[in-house]
């Protein structure tokens, strides 16, 4: 990555809210296409080591993405984002939901709130702001212990040495 | 009650300081008075006072006053959730917006090749 290139994640306990600003050197509506088209979305929405896989993908307002994220040993884990709210090229506001493979919501688990935005303030320079909010945080706390429970946090993992000094100094008695 | 809520931005405002994570990384080996903690840092006590406060008001440690002695000790499991959590979301959209990044790099060069 660039290092010049901006990219903050803020997280808002009160408003249980996270929200992530990143800049891209490239047009505003390629960028956008990239958040909007099913090929271009399985080419980069899910992190490294995992490719991200669509099953189902009508972006309008009313429609929603289905997808998954798979690990390199084969293990999937789905998402489904209803959109609320398109305007195009400025951003679009959509509910994201645990799924499973038939792309029914799991109504047993919160759901996020997505606004995305887009501006271009230099050309070439394009601003993407996401900002996640949950319901409560008691939500936030039920999505942390799925997490944890779910696996994609051992596949994730990326603990920083701070966590991994603790883990293994508090492994010995 | 607000003692189980995790206080997710204080806990990432403690983790930002060196001498706040070496004092976890010490109370990691079990619970430590404040004068043993302050210690290795050359560092006015008030000073000190205040980083353990943060960690407290955290709740990433707490800590009891035995006479004229405090002792602190690590609140593994906050540390663990909270903190695993959102550093695995951030390090998710880094990732992921990492791939963008080639993604955007490979389209922009086909588009430049229009006037």
């Amino acid at each position: 990555m660039n290092p010049d290139v901006l990219f903050d994640f803020d997280v808002d306990r009160e408003n249980s809210t996270i929200t992530v600003r990143r800049e891209f050197a490239a047009k505003r509506q390629l960028v956008w296409d990239c958040h909007t088209q099913r090929d271009l979305l399985d080419r980069w929405f899910a992190p490294k080591p995992l490719t991200a896989r669509t099953k189902h993908m009508d972006f309008r307002e009313g429609g929603h993405w289905h997808f998954a994220m798979v690990t390199p040993d084969g293990q999937s884990y789905w998402s489904r984002l209803d959109y609320v709210r398109i305007t195009p090229i400025d951003g679009y506001d959509a509910i994201d939901s645990f799924s499973d493979e038939t792309g029914a919501a799991n109504p047993a688990m919160p759901q996020a709130r997505w606004s995305v935005a887009f501006t271009e303030g230099a050309p070439r320079r394009t601003l993407v702001v996401t900002n996640v909010r949950y319901g409560s945080p008691s939500d936030v706390e039920k999505v942390i212990a799925m997490g944890m429970k779910d696996g994609l946090t051992s596949t994730m993992q990326r603990l920083d040495e701070l966590l991994a000094a603790l883990d293994s100094s508090a492994a010995r008695p | 009650m607000a003692n189980n809520q995790l206080a997710l931005d204080a806990v990432f405002h403690a983790l930002s300081d060196p001498t706040r994570r070496a004092v976890l990384q010490r109370l990691g080996r079990g619970p430590a008075t404040v004068s043993e903690l302050a210690e290795p840092f050359s560092m006015a006590l008030p000073s000190f006072m205040r980083h353990v406060g943060v960690l407290e008001d955290s709740g990433l440690i707490r800590s009891r006053k035995v006479g004229r002695i405090r002792t602190c000790m690590l609140e593994r499991r906050k540390l663990a959730a909270a903190e695993r959590w959102f550093s695995e979301q951030r390090a998710m959209w880094a990732s992921r917006y990492d791939n963008l990044d080639g993604l955007l790099a490979q389209m922009s060069g086909d588009d430049d090749l229009e006037p």
